[in-house]
């Protein structure tokens, strides 16, 4: 766009000004793809609640729509009833992504370096990817004391496979010759870990991690449906309970939110993680 | 102090292929001395190299630096090859420093990389990261790595073949004056007649099927070495007359037309032509 052409200001001015329109250029170029994408969701869930509104078999859950669901969602806020269930979630999530990253990343290494273990746990561990975590359930709550520790068991039993997967590629990426190198000047197995593998794969492993965070973040609120009292699952089922379906969508949004944060928390681990230079 | 090399009768078979890729190899390089291992593509002259630098174990026979046997690396002889493969996510000093690292010898480490990477002319590169260097500024970089850890045997693995012409020349001269200044012996392995003799107190000219030595050529001229000299000519004439010795009289007066015209690429185009064991087993006997 030519704005000393539109602009019939005098130059000195518009020199002047250039820094400042470049920096709202730029602002608007970086959010308005985003807006518009939220304004549709916004437009699709006005719509939904509308229909919902105006059809007499649905209409007990009209507060579905984003007009009670804001307002649940801001009195949620303002109590301050949103935290509990946010850490309870998080305590969680947090520790089956920290027991699925500490089996994951050791399995990971191993899988891409050694041929003959990809060979050997390739079905095995196929089958045990495809089986929908909570499946476990049943077993889980039988094996461990309280519920806490059962959705922890099923939080990284989902986790930890794309974070292993993720790693023995990123293993299996890395340069041959970085490795003959390594051996030529020395590096015994801990050097060859700590200065060559771990920095190569870092950016790999950050890549499972955060998918294996989606998957955490998608199971933990089913898990939570069953026998806990606490987390955004229980939030949402009790709140189906008391009928609250403004309280309900309300989490529904949190949940969405927090995720969203997660996830964009992995994005900016993966960039830091990353060697490739940039630009 | 340069090491002593001996490489005591080496054959080797890689497991799959009938003939040996190395026969009988014998060979000693004194302390300090600079040779160059020249040879066709598949000749087995980087397998040998390998086998120096405790990458590989040989079949048959042995390879023994100051008397004893090399079973593995160590970074008292130490290997550059043709990619600089520098590590991607570490500064130039961090890469240079490695070596150090590896043996547990912190103590003066930044130091002692502060006058090697002055020594390779990269200073004001010292907290760079290795990825914005071009390819000859990342072969000093693998360089001072090198010889970071005091080796006194350096490997070399064709490693300026991948470099324009200019820096090629410069590392070539660099290289040496350094093993000279610091008594390293060296070994390397090159397609390029030029920097054999431009390099190399000794040229072992080698055949393959199986990989033998077929020829020595002791190189002396003093150093600084100029490439236009007659001396200097008149070895690389000599050189290549093995080359062109090796080859069966029906391809010779094709290859030879190639030769004259651009020496660089003599190697690629006769490394296809079929050549007899007989006649190379002649130069060696000459």
């Amino acid at each position: 766009m030519n704005r000393e052409a539109t602009l019939s200001v005098d130059p000195t001015t518009v020199e002047r000004l250039m820094p400042l329109l470049r920096f709202a250029d730029r602002a608007r170029r970086a959010l308005q793809y985003p807006a518009l994408g939220i304004a549709g969701l916004f437009a699709l869930w006005y719509w939904g609640g509308w229909a919902i509104a105006n059809n007499e078999d649905t209409m007990a859950f009209a507060s579905f729509a984003p007009g009670p669901t804001l307002a649940a969602f801001w009195d949620l806020v303002v109590s301050g009833n949103v935290w509990k269930p946010i850490e309870s979630s998080l305590y969680r999530v947090g520790w089956g992504l920290a027991y699925a990253i500490a089996i994951g990343v050791p399995l990971g290494v191993m899988i891409g370096y050694f041929l003959t273990l990809k060979q050997v746990t390739h079905v095995p561990f196929q089958f045990l990817r495809m089986i929908s975590p909570l499946a476990w359930m049943p077993i889980a709550v039988l094996a461990f004391a309280t519920w806490d520790a059962a959705i922890i068991f099923l939080i990284a039993i989902a986790a930890v496979w794309p974070i292993t997967y993720a790693t023995a590629h990123g293993v299996q990426r890395i340069d041959p010759m970085w490795l003959k190198v390594g051996n030529n000047l020395g590096a015994n197995p801990y050097h060859t870990l700590r200065y060559i593998v771990m920095p190569a794969i870092a950016q790999d492993v950050f890549a499972g991690i955060r998918l294996a965070v989606g998957v955490a973040w998608i199971v933990l609120v089913p898990a939570e449906y069953l026998g806990v009292t606490s987390g955004l699952g229980y939030a949402i089922n009790d709140a189906r309970d008391t009928l609250e379906y403004d309280k309900l969508a309300a989490f529904v949004l949190v949940i969405g939110i927090i995720g969203y944060m997660l996830d964009a928390i992995c994005v900016r681990l993966i960039k830091r993680s990353s060697y490739h230079a940039e630009g | 102090m340069g090491a002593a090399i001996s490489i005591d009768y080496i054959t080797h078979h890689y497991p799959g292929q009938e003939a040996p890729t190395l026969k009988d190899i014998q060979v000693n390089i004194a302390p300090g001395e600079t040779v160059a291992l020249i040879g066709q593509s598949g000749c087995g002259k980087s397998t040998l190299l390998h086998m120096l630098a405790g990458l590989l174990m040989p079949s048959d026979g042995c390879v023994r630096i100051n008397g004893h046997q090399v079973i593995k690396p160590s970074p008292r002889w130490n290997m550059m090859f043709q990619k600089p493969s520098l590590y991607p996510w570490m500064t130039v000093r961090k890469n240079a420093s490695l070596g150090l690292i590896f043996q547990g010898r912190k103590r003066d480490m930044r130091e002692r990389i502060d006058q090697l990477l002055e020594t390779v002319g990269l200073t004001d590169k010292a907290e760079v990261n290795v990825q914005s260097l071009s390819g000859g500024q990342q072969q000093r970089v693998a360089l001072a790595r090198s010889l970071a850890t005091d080796p006194e045997l350096l490997l070399l693995d064709e490693p300026f073949s991948a470099l324009d012409a200019f820096t090629r020349v410069a590392l070539q001269d660099e290289v040496t004056r350094l093993a000279r200044e610091r008594g390293i012996s060296v070994v390397f392995v090159t397609h390029d007649i030029e920097e054999a003799v431009a390099m190399a107190d000794r040229v072992l000219v080698m055949g393959s099927n199986p990989g033998t030595i077929t020829a020595e050529l002791s190189i002396e001229i003093d150093h600084p070495r100029d490439r236009n000299s007659q001396a200097f000519v008149d070895r690389k004439a000599e050189l290549m007359g093995y080359f062109g010795a090796t080859r069966s009289p029906a391809a010779a007066p094709e290859a030879a037309g190639s030769e004259t015209a651009s020496p660089e690429t003599e190697d690629e185009g006769q490394a296809t032509e079929p050549t007899t064991s007989e006649s190379r087993a002649r130069v060696r006997a000459a």
